[in-house]
């Protein structure tokens, strides 16, 4: 799966998450939690959806690798590279 | 295993926390004794009418705008919208205490201004106060008890005062009698006066609907009749979940909204509970009919909390109800309500469950008739003309609280001592809704969605 298609399931999990977010215009190189005020409860959720929609498995301590947009598409890349692009 | 998660009741704080769970896959049941959900804060029909059974107020209430407090919040960690609650806000409300009463809506400005008018002396210590509940540190899990009593005598120099701010915000949300944690009290007065009063249109049924919709939708399964009777005990687990009648289940882990003194009566082995853990503050309800809006017969507010001494009183009284001091909701004086077909009057009074436990049926049934005498004098003051526009009534008392929610004493708060991390002596027994510690209807709900993520979904 390439990193913009990551990306936009980022953005569409944060949608479901934190609907009333602005998601329009999200830098991709700064911390999501900055740009759209997400808190502690919003983020557990992010990792929630990944889970109940992809199987994947994301160990607490490795939150902070989600952080940004960018972080993102790196660090779930090889986790979602047998995950069909649907 | 039957289920990854059984919970116990399918009030308010089960529902959220079994839409939690289902949606994330979990395999889960709610098993609920009564035939019908909601609790505390059921609804039901009589003689053709729909009446809620606790509704006055959902608190909490903002606009679209603002997203970090509670109700937004908990509506999204439910993946639901506003519209499904449909919310209508308060115009506004009242404390009515001898002499003075001040005047408070969905915007605490509204509120500071008459503190100021009423109290000249005290406006500068009141918006302290405020500021101080503002910055509050509200995490549960890290403050120690604090007496409000004692902070608000740090703050505010009219004793007057401060009853008048205890009055509401302990109606609505102490366990504990005589005075409360001070954390609790900053929850409650932001619930009550900086976010604030709304009702659905159609009642608490409309709540209730839309969450049972979800849980459902979400793939979880909801069993009604069906009384939890014992919870056995293997290797400080509860190993199987035993349902009056004799069926047995299994789960992971077990949510009981039943209360904690209640649920620990379900474990063979509970450890010994002290008696001052049983709630007592309990209330009854009486709920008057009127062939006419209170609206236009004068009566505008959607809620009063009186006091009719300089002092307030909230503890389990010696007589069956103490009239001193009360609560008056009037649904229909919410915006979008004035079209409603006929007029409710509901008034709640602080009540001794001893005494109304220890009835025989006559001698209960002639106290409820007793006691709806006392309304309507007490109704008169608000509505001067109730007596000719009277149509129906019902009432409800510590009795049928306990009668329908099994909570001991009828103890509509619960037990004065809160358990904010949920957990029991069992590794895979939480608690969740009122003796969680997060009360009322907004409340419980946040309460089910916080222990099911923080026992449940951040667990694995
Ligand atoms: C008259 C009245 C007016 C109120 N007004 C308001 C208001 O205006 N605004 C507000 O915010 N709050 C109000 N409240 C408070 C609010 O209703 C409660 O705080 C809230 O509903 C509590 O929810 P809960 O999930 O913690 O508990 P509950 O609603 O008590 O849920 C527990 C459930 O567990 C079930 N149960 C118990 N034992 C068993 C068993 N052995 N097996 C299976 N099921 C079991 C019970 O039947 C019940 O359905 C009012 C309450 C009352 C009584």
């Amino acid at each position: 799966m390439g990193d913009q298609r990551i990306k936009n399931i980022i953005l569409e999990i944060i949608a479901i998450v934190a609907p009333d977010a602005e998601i329009t215009d999200v830098k991709t190189d700064i911390r999501l939690r900055d740009q759209l005020d997400l808190d502690s409860m919003d983020f557990l959720d992010i990792v929630m959806e990944l889970r109940k929609r992809y199987k994947i498995e994301i160990p607490k301590e490795e939150y902070p690798e989600l952080a940004t947009l960018d972080s993102c598409a790196a660090y779930l890349g090889p986790k979602l590279a047998g995950v069909a692009a649907t | 295993m039957d289920y990854d998660v059984i919970i116990i009741g399918a009030g308010m704080s089960g529902l959220a926390a079994g839409i939690r769970l289902a949606y994330f896959g979990k395999r889960v049941c709610i098993l609920e004794k009564h035939y019908a959900f909601g609790g505390l804060n059921s609804y039901y029909r009589l003689d053709g009418r729909d009446y809620d059974v606790g509704l006055h107020a959902v608190t909490n209430f903002v606009g679209p705008g603002v997203r970090d407090t509670p109700l937004p919040k908990l509506l999204r960690q439910l993946r639901m919208s506003r519209n499904d609650f449909e919310l209508l806000p308060q115009r506004f409300s009242e404390i009515r205490f001898p002499g003075v009463s001040l005047r408070f809506t969905n915007d605490l400005d509204d509120l500071i201004a008459d503190v100021a008018e009423n109290f000249p002396g005290e406006a500068d210590r009141f918006r302290k106060l405020c500021a101080h509940v503002g910055e509050f540190d509200d995490n549960v899990l890290l403050t120690d008890y604090q007496s409000t009593r004692a902070t608000l005598k740090e703050f505010l120099h009219e004793p007057m005062l401060i009853e008048m701010l205890l009055c509401p915000i302990m109606y609505y949300g102490s366990a504990e009698e005589h005075d409360m944690d001070f954390l609790q009290f900053v929850i409650i007065f932001k619930s009550l006066f900086c976010e604030g009063f709304a009702r659905p249109r159609d009642g608490v049924r409309k709540i209730i609907k839309a969450l049972v919709k979800k849980f459902r939708s979400c793939g979880g399964e909801l069993r009604m009749q069906t009384p939890v009777e014992r919870l056995d005990v293997a290797d400080d687990r509860v190993a199987t979940v035993l349902i009056v009648g004799g069926e047995t289940l299994s789960a992971a882990t077990v949510l009981s909204s039943a209360g904690y003194v209640e649920t620990m009566r379900f474990c063979g082995d509970s450890p010994s509970v002290p008696a001052e853990e049983v709630g007592r503050v309990s209330f009854v309800e009486t709920i008057a009919v009127l062939d006419e809006l209170p609206q236009r017969l004068g009566h505008e507010a959607a809620i009063v909390f009186f006091n009719d001494c300089d002092t307030f009183t909230y503890a389990m009284p010696e007589h069956p109800v103490d009239l001193r001091s009360g609560v008056v909701c009037c649904p229909s004086n919410y915006e979008g309500h004035d079209d409603m077909p006929e007029g409710f009057l509901r008034m709640t009074w602080l009540a001794n469950s001893d005494v109304w436990m220890a009835d025989d049926d006559a001698a209960y049934r002639q106290r409820k008739i007793d006691y709806l005498a006392e309304f309507k004098t007490q109704a008169r003051r608000y509505v001067p003309t109730v007596d000719d526009h009277f149509i129906a009534s019902d009432m409800f008392t510590p009795r049928t609280i306990h009668r329908y929610t099994g909570r001991l004493n009828g103890a509509v708060y619960g037990s004065p001592r809160k358990r904010r991390d949920g957990r029991t002596h069992l590794k895979n027994l939480f608690l969740c809704g009122t003796d969680q510690g997060y009360l009322g209807i907004i409340g419980a709900l946040l309460s089910g969605i916080t222990i099911a993520n923080m026992h449940v979904l951040a667990e694995e």
